[in-house]
């Protein structure tokens, strides 16, 4: 069986791991679960612990991709790691307010004051 | 007597049979939010209209159908320049959404699930249910036109 094709772009910024998504659509499930799962095997493998997830190409994304970040959140807590959440659009960031999340994850404008903000 | 919204009315005939298949379920969106284009809404109100399509049809399928795999949701759709009117339907037992605990209270914000109702309430007009719980009617107005869902604008 062929692996699915990795739904993140991921990099390493000194001691700082950014994700970025290929997917302007945070929607599928299949995708969804893809994403969680390959989050989760960073965040497993000890590389991860100062996470940023950029929402720089993303339009669009459901209660279920909210889910997936909870569970990436709580993760990295059980590790004593740190998510931060940047660039994102403001009709996706609604939907942070509206559901509470905002207070749950920390979000930053920018990609670099989520980075930064590690220091 | 001429009936000018009735006349400039997009309206589906019979509800489509949505099936748990994400190419389906894509293909039905991307033709509804263009009968939602034709009729001059603002793109926030695409956005609206996306996220509660998502949300209905997959509580449909994942909880309304979880003990009916295989089975189709039903879902239908009117719109003209100042209203849509969005209908899902499953065939399973139903739910009282009034029951539904609030996901953004302290302790259920780091809870993965129990957020689609809530969106749905969130950026529609209005939203209501049929007595058993297993078909949502969702109501939305153009902003440019009316009022917002009732936890925006």
């Amino acid at each position: 069986m062929t692996q699915a094709e990795s739904r993140l772009r991921v990099r390493k910024q000194d001691d700082v791991t950014i994700v970025e998504f290929v997917d302007r659509n945070i929607l599928d499930e299949a995708n969804i679960q893809q994403i969680g799962t390959e989050i989760g095997s960073l965040i497993e493998s000890g590389d991860a612990e100062k996470l940023v997830i950029s929402f720089s190409n993303v339009d669009h994304l459901s209660s279920a991709a909210l889910g997936a970040l909870i569970t990436i959140h709580n993760k990295l807590k059980a590790r004593d790691g740190k998510l931060k959440l940047a660039n994102i659009d403001p009709q996706i960031y609604e939907v942070f307010v509206i559901t509470k999340l905002n207070m749950l994850f920390e979000i930053h404008e920018t990609l670099d004051g989520a980075s930064a903000s590690f220091a | 007597m001429s009936a000018p919204e009735q006349s400039q009315q997009n309206q589906m005939g019979d509800a489509l049979e949505l099936f748990d298949d994400q190419e389906q379920i894509r293909d039905v969106e991307a033709r509804l939010l263009k009968d939602v284009e034709r009729h001059n809404y603002p793109e926030a109100s695409v956005f609206a209209i996306r996220l509660a399509y998502e949300e209905a049809v997959l509580n449909g399928l994942r909880h309304g159908h979880k003990d009916l795999p295989g089975t189709p949701v039903r879902v239908w759709w009117s719109v003209n320049e100042r209203m849509l009117k969005l209908q899902v339907a499953d065939q399973g037992p139903g739910f009282k959404q009034d029951a539904l605990p609030d996901p953004t209270s302290p302790e259920r914000l780091e809870l993965p699930h129990g957020r689609g109702v809530m969106l749905i309430r969130c950026y529609m007009t209005r939203v209501s249910y049929n007595e058993s719980g297993n078909e949502v009617t969702m109501e939305y107005d153009n902003p440019e036109l009316a009022n917002e869902g009732e936890c925006r604008g």
